[in-house]
């Protein structure tokens, strides 16, 4: 076992470091929270550098025009921008980290044509139709259905945590095809047209206040039968296709963020005065926050190991995935409520209050929650740990 | 950039293993409580195995490997449940002559931890005392000691010392740092071993046991405890390596605070693993006969040694002030 990154690797570095340095200072400020259509164009923009200086689509093959980079070129690419405080995927999350790269894998030679280029360079945004409001962490419970009528299917159900709905053009979409075979062999994967008639977007305000998620009431979508990403009644594999690439990095950007949020909090518990002193002559807040930093260090080696595998291709892909995810949002929750008690009244708007650097930790705060819920809730990780790894055996199907 | 286990390090460890099994089964395992938890023939076997001379040069005997092979090692040893001063007995090697084979039993005692006890007293050759200005021999025969009439680990009698001597200086202040160091990175390595065999324990007889009709292991309520030990452990062990790593490559991260971070995590997920696999074994693992208590104890004790969860967490958050 080593640590250190090969000279090659390192070269890498040096020149994205010397690019990001060149490129960051020409990026305009990042507009408002909820002013969706300028995030879109923002997002888009940086997306639009990264593809011109070589950097869009780090990790796909150079066939359809991404930089087909290594596991670890992927990771420093991610350690790098995250340093630089460059921005992060943002609206093009979907099409970046779940489309594209299920394009590649399953996509015909049209759908990959069409689409992946204009993805990586920020011409086109995508959003994630999977989730409905009777089927969540049970995703294959869903009931949207797909009717084939000719050349197209027509589609009607809704759709809940639409991420990036109302920016848009297209629509990741799960579809029950097949109502009388088992729940999960009657599902298509199909890619949905957002202009097309028949979608109404309603926005939907999370706990921070802010609109990234929508649900979508579909009514009789027309959606041509090309459109459609693997074999009719098979989407349930294709989106476990899907699943596979949310994993395994992705959640180092998150990480890197994190540990630098603990010195963060480190520094302003310095600063905080509490009775005669500071916050940070508490032993026990220093121990709690020096805990947490031993634990992110040990995640950033298990991103490292979990990198390793990935370029070997040893190890069952997702499954390293599914023990960082558990301990990182359940870390990530502690320093949350660590900070909220270290920021006592301060805590009580969600902007600074009475000079104290606080409306960014009240945010964070709120967003660690959604750590343990998004993409498969630390229940359903648990689950995937001990059924797939420790072999224990499965809950009885109903 | 290699963060996994290569070919090599594999074959240590599956050997490992093995030896552990054909040394140290079960059974004679808890045999050796009668022993006081020392059986010079198997100490000696330890020896003849590499594991107190896997670091020295092989110029001088050893088998010349590193920190990393030590953890794999270590992890071994503490999964398997070997009772005795393994540690102290490896870090003295270059220092007292006999420990590189399993020759000598070489104990250690913190000057600054109190209450001044010691296990094993009457099966050590050497006890080594270690405080901020060096190591100390001290003869163990003639120490004037009370034995702890029921010790919480029944493997390892603890003798409570009525005075410690100030014994014979063999060593400064570097040679200090590098036994709280390594030893504290080592002790990680035994409780990631313990954390683990606790998991497997767990996972085991959840998959056998059967309650309303199904193997408890196919409920959530018992699936996630199970879940959350072994990320315990990974999470553990991965922090465990890396500072073993940094330990032979310090140019890779800051070290000190790896280690001290690994052994933190070390000890609370053998801990609370310890815990978890008693809970999961229900009423029979609150019992003598099944073995889950056996290594909820050698964790508590192992937790006690290079280092005390609070000073751990406090050196890691004495690295964040800016």
């Amino acid at each position: 076992m080593d640590l250190r990154y090969s000279d090659s690797d390192e070269r890498f570095r040096a020149e994205l470091r010397a690019w990001l340095e060149d490129a960051l200072p020409s990026l305009p400020p990042k507009p408002g929270q909820d002013n969706w259509p300028a995030r879109r164009a923002w997002d888009t923009r940086w997306q639009q550098m990264l593809f011109e200086a070589g950097y869009a689509g780090i990790d796909w093959p150079s066939e359809v025009e991404g930089r087909g980079a290594t596991p670890t070129e992927h990771l420093i690419f991610l350690e790098e921008t995250e340093r630089a405080g460059a921005p992060y995927v943002g609206v093009n999350f979907v099409g970046l980290l779940h489309a594209g790269p299920t394009l590649i894998a399953e996509g015909t030679p049209e759908q990959k044509q069409r689409h992946l280029p204009r993805i990586l360079r920020g011409e086109e945004v995508w959003c994630q139709g999977f989730s409905e409001p009777g089927a969540g962490s049970d995703l294959a419970a869903l009931s949207t259905k797909a009717v084939r009528d000719g050349d197209h299917y027509v589609v009607t159900g809704q759709k809940i945590w639409t991420s990036f709905a109302h920016v848009a053009d297209h629509c990741e979409l799960l579809v029950r095809t097949d109502p009388d075979a088992p729940k999960h062999k009657g599902i298509t994967w199909l890619i949905m047209p957002m202009d097309a008639k028949g979608i109404e977007i309603q926005p939907l305000r999370t706990i921070t206040g802010s609109t990234e998620f929508s649900q979508m009431f579909l009514d009789e979508v027309r959606i041509p039968v090309e459109n459609r990403v693997g074999e009719e009644n098979d989407g349930w594999r294709v989106a476990m296709v899907t699943f596979s690439f949310e994993r395994g990095t992705a959640f180092v950007g998150e990480l890197i963020r994190t540990m630098s949020l603990v010195e963060h909090v480190a520094g302003l518990a310095q600063r905080i005065p509490r009775g005669d002193g500071k916050a940070w002559d508490d032993p026990g807040l220093r121990r709690d926050l020096g805990r947490i930093a031993a634990e992110l260090d040990a995640l950033w080696a298990l991103t490292r190991r979990n990198v390793t595998q990935a370029e070997r291709g040893t190890g069952v892909p997702g499954l390293g995935g599914s023990v960082f995810k558990l301990a990182y949002s359940e870390v990530r929750a502690r320093l949350g409520d660590l900070t909220m008690k270290l920021l006592d009244r301060a805590a009580l708007g969600m902007e600074d209050v009475g000079g104290i650097e606080s409306g960014i930790h009240v945010e964070r705060w709120f967003q660690s929650m959604s750590l343990t819920i998004a993409a498969g809730t630390s229940q359903i990780q648990r689950n995937i740990v001990g059924e797939r790894i420790l072999g224990l055996p499965k809950e009885p199907a109903v | 950039m290699n963060f996994d286990l290569g070919d090599d390090e594999r074959a240590l460890q599956q050997g490992m293993r093995d030896v552990c099994k054909r040394l140290f089964p079960m059974d004679r395992v808890r045999a050796l409580e009668d022993a006081g938890g020392i059986d010079r023939t198997l100490w000696h076997e330890l020896g003849q195995a590499g594991v107190f001379s896997l670091r020295q040069p092989e110029s001088e005997g050893g088998v010349g490997l590193g920190m990393t092979e030590a953890a794999l090692v270590y992890e071994e040893l503490g999964r398997a449940l070997v009772p005795g001063p393994v540690i102290s007995t490896h870090l003295s090697v270059p220092l007292i002559e006999g420990a590189l084979d399993g020759q000598r039993v070489v104990g250690l005692i913190d000057r600054e931890r109190t209450p001044p006890v010691v296990g094993q007293l009457p099966a050590l050759d050497t006890l080594v005392v270690i405080d901020p200005k060096g190591l100390w021999l001290v003869d163990p025969q003639h120490l004037g000691a009370i034995p702890v009439r029921q010790p919480l680990d029944p493997l390892t009698p603890m003798y409570l010392l009525e005075h410690l001597p100030k014994g014979d200086k063999i060593a400064g202040p570097k040679e200090v740092a590098r036994w709280r160091r390594e030893g504290a990175v080592l002790a990680a390595a035994m409780l990631v071993g313990i954390a683990s065999a606790c998991t497997e324990a767990a996972v085991a007889y959840a998959k056998e046991r059967k309650q309303f009709g199904r193997p408890i292991g196919s409920f959530q309520a018992v699936k996630h405890i199970c879940a959350d030990m072994l990320v315990r452990e990974e999470v553990a062990r991965v922090g465990t390596y890396a500072a073993a790593v940094m330990c032979d490559d310090p140019g890779a991260g800051d070290v000190d605070r790896a280690v001290a971070g690994a052994r933190l995590l070390a000890g609370d997920a053998a801990l609370a693993n310890g815990k978890a696999s008693i809970q999961v074994h229900g009423g029979m693992g609150y019992t003598w006969e099944v073995d889950a208590h056996l290594y909820l104890k050698r964790a508590v004790l192992m937790s006690t040694r290079f280092g005390k969860s609070d000073d751990l967490a406090e050196a890691v958050a004495g690295t964040l002030a800016p």
